[in-house]
């Protein structure tokens, strides 16, 4: 594995978002929204519950969290679809670039820019509705590694359904957060949900962080088998995704169409 | 017609153009082959796009990959470039085998091709510079300031490659294929839709590539012209098996036509004269 190689991909996507303001703007300025309105609703609730139960912790800390999901996935499928929009396939990949290093780049590149979304929703979150993040401690750590993971898994499984089936399927991609959201229970208990649901929400990495997460807010100790489990759920996927990705790049190789690959390909 | 030929017992060989038909090809020495293609095949379903295809490609040499439209030049090309998994049959450049070797085979191949132009969002500067990360080549900054001087580039250096004219990212796409000095430089109809005399200055290039370099070319072009003019050899492919094989200056001649490209034109459209004595 080359760093060069993954370092190229970087280096593209840093070019391109440098130089346009319509790629920077969304790198940020739908998760500022979304904390802003989430904000005054946490607000608008604090007045009209009378038990004193702070909603900012747990409501807006869980949006938070859930947009930082969101911002990771978008970093790798929107990196991936630089490629697809420019039909870039046969020029890259007929470098000696491997398809670990392809995969790395779109991660490296995920890692900075769903960091710029991250920092302008901390920087909202904390200055104007007073978020602290003392109150979830040092298990901030594994809450973000667990999304973190599961945003890359989602991400390559996104880019893996476009490869396989054409640009339309990126409608395909980007619901999945919104599909899976009602499972691991962002802003509710997962008590809450019927039995079978709750089967669904075991394997799902994200139900273990926002359990954790409402249990450390209301001061109990979240537990960490839980979250280890998150976490082996999240390496898991990843590699099923790793795994799917790679699978959807060798049939291509096979049908031709990374060589031929345009805007309607179904083959 | 074409005068009959001696039909080859196996797909993918061919019928020489210089030598009697019963002679062996003039085999490259393998020590200056640059590429060594081997009963290539690709079927798509019930087509067959590349039926046994072999050939090589020695050091310097330019060799013109001739043939009508869906002969499969565009299958063999992309198959050599690993973008393509043949059904059987290898592909080796400097030995090196790319089914095995992946990486270190396409390391020391590059290529242009008229129908993908570099992306249109970055400036040639920011191409050059993210394909030479990506092709591994050392002191890029001086390598690209040199192929900018080279292809006389360096008033668009910082231009988006989308807003150049065809002959401005025909020079782009070849400086890109020129960034790692390859060994094996496969160009797919690099003159295409450019004017004379930009297509002259391409051809330049490329034979200046081939003679001071270590590499070697396989080129694909409709224009008969041109390959007359840069190709020391030419391989017709028609219906995915290499039909003829020789000097484009002495093959018509040697079939009854007085131009390739008349030659060309009769392939086309009487393949089976050549492979049914």
């Amino acid at each position: 594995m080359y760093l060069t190689h993954t370092a190229a991909i970087v280096l593209r996507q840093f070019y391109l978002i440098r130089g346009s303001l319509s790629r920077v703007l969304p790198l940020f300025v739908w998760a500022a929204i979304d904390i802003v309105l989430w904000g005054f609703i946490t607000k608008y609730l604090n007045t009209v519950v009378s038990s004193g139960f702070n909603f900012v912790p747990s409501l807006l800390g869980a949006v938070l969290l859930w947009d930082f999901l969101i911002r990771v996935m978008q970093g790798v499928t929107m990196t991936f679809f630089e490629d697809v929009w420019s039909r870039n396939f046969l020029n890259i990949f007929a470098t000696p670039l491997s398809i670990s290093e392809y995969l790395s780049g779109l991660v490296l590149s995920s890692i900075a820019t769903s960091s710029i979304g991250l920092v302008v929703m901390v920087v909202l979150a904390t200055a104007v509705f007073g978020l602290s993040f003392f109150v979830y401690g040092v298990m901030l750590v594994p809450f973000f590694v667990v999304l973190f993971m599961c945003g890359i898994a989602l991400g390559i499984v996104g880019s893996g359904l476009v490869l396989r089936l054409g640009p339309p399927a990126k409608w395909f991609g980007w619901p999945i957060p919104a599909i899976i959201s009602p499972f691991v229970g962002v802003f509710y208990p997962l008590s809450t949900l019927p039995r079978w649901m709750r089967y669904i929400s075991l394997a799902l990495p994200p139900s273990y962080v926002f359990e954790g997460m409402r249990a450390v807010v209301s001061g109990h100790a979240s537990a960490p088998h839980g979250l280890f489990w998150g976490v082996c759920l999240a390496l898991l996927y990843i590699l099923l995704a790793c795994w799917f990705f790679t699978r959807v790049y060798r049939h291509a190789l096979h049908t031709g169409l990374i060589a031929r690959y345009s805007a309607e390909n179904l083959s | 017609m074409l005068p009959a030929l001696r039909t080859t017992d196996r797909p993918g060989d061919r019928v020489s153009g210089q030598a009697a038909p019963q002679q062996p090809r003039c085999k490259i020495p393998s020590m200056s082959k640059v590429l060594a293609v081997t009963q290539l095949c690709k079927t798509y379903g019930e087509i067959v796009a590349v039926d046994g295809v072999s050939f090589d490609v020695g050091r310097n040499e330019i060799v013109g990959l001739l043939g009508p439209n869906g002969a499969g030049k565009t299958t063999t090309i992309n198959m050599i470039l690993g973008v393509l998994t043949p059904d059987s049959g290898s592909v080796s450049v400097e030995g090196i085998d790319i089914a095995t070797r992946r990486s270190q085979a396409l390391q020391r191949t590059n290529f242009a091709a008229v129908y993908a132009p570099l992306p249109g969002n970055l400036t040639v500067h920011q191409n050059l510079r993210v394909f030479g990360l990506l092709y591994g080549v050392m002191n890029l900054a001086g390598r690209i300031e040199e192929l900018l001087h080279q292809f006389d580039l360096e008033k668009f250096r910082d231009v988006k490659c989308g807003v150049l004219s065809s002959g401005e990212q025909t020079r782009v796409s070849l400086a890109k294929a020129m960034l790692n000095s390859p060994e094996l430089l496969l160009l797919d109809e690099p003159t295409a839709s450019l004017d004379p005399a930009i297509a002259r200055d391409i051809r330049t290039k490329i034979r200046d590539f081939a003679a001071q370099g270590t590499g070697g070319v396989l080129l694909t072009s409709h224009n008969m012209y041109e390959v007359e003019d840069i190709c020391g050899r030419v391989l017709f492919l028609s219906r995915g098996r290499i039909l003829l094989e020789g000097d484009p200056k002495t093959l018509p001649r040697e079939h009854g036509k007085a131009t390739l490209e008349e030659l060309f034109i009769s392939v086309a459209r009487e393949p089976l004269t050549l492979e049914v004595e």
